[in-house]
């Protein structure tokens, strides 16, 4: 690989990790559980990238079902811790 | 393929990796940073939409010049996160504003003219 893209897919293999560590801290310090929601959405579109990224690196076409498939279940993921704020506070 | 054209092709796709992975870095940065949740929820949107767009554009050129037919097989989940994206943040939004009525918050909390608490 020329170093005019080893190069660039390293910092932005950096940004996403940095990216990540920083959804992650707003997972854990956010006051409420829809910030805890919204971090986990940041967090899982941020994995998807990495792992489009390693695809690049590794020059492999497993890596971009594995992206689909991140991309849907956080879909899932997000969708329903969502609809479960939305209804279970009404029990309480 | 020439040696020029595999140069220019790494070009383009190392710019498009590096403009979407700054992208993603300044959404979360945006998560982390804001003050309100009304605020907040706007951040991830720019990786989610300029990040994926950068980062998938990039895999269709690189692997389009590769193999030297078009594959736009990654192009999928740039269009899958952008019909997903919007539904989720509304989903979240609704929750929020339901949550913070029931806790006796005014909502919408921000005003122009002082800024937020919290």
């Amino acid at each position: 690989m020329s170093p005019l893209l080893s190069w660039p897919l390293a910092f932005a293999l950096g940004c996403l990790t940095l990216a990540m560590m920083l959804a992650l801290a707003r997972m854990i310090l956010g006051p409420r559980a829809e910030d805890r929601v919204l971090a986990f959405d940041c967090l899982y579109v941020n994995t998807m990238l990495v792992i489009l990224s390693l695809g690049l690196i590794y020059r492999s076409s497993s890596y971009f079902e594995a992206a689909l498939l991140i991309a849907l279940f956080g879909f899932v993921g997000s969708t329903a811790m969502s609809k479960f704020l939305l209804r279970g506070e009404v029990i309480e | 393929m020439s040696a020029s054209a595999s140069l220019w092709v790494d070009a383009v796709t190392g710019l498009l990796a590096a403009l979407g992975g700054l992208a993603a870095l300044i959404g979360s940065f945006g998560v982390l940073r804001l003050r309100s949740f009304f605020q907040r929820v706007h951040a991830p949107t720019l990786g989610a939409t300029l990040g994926t767009w950068c980062l998938t554009l990039a895999t269709v050129v690189q692997v389009s010049f590769e193999n030297g037919q078009l594959y736009v097989h990654a192009l999928l989940i740039a269009v899958f996160m952008g019909l997903t994206g919007p539904v989720t943040t509304v989903f979240l939004m609704r929750a929020a504003v339901f949550r913070g009525r029931l806790r006796g918050t005014e909502i919408p909390v921000p005003t122009v003219d002082e800024p937020p608490s919290v």
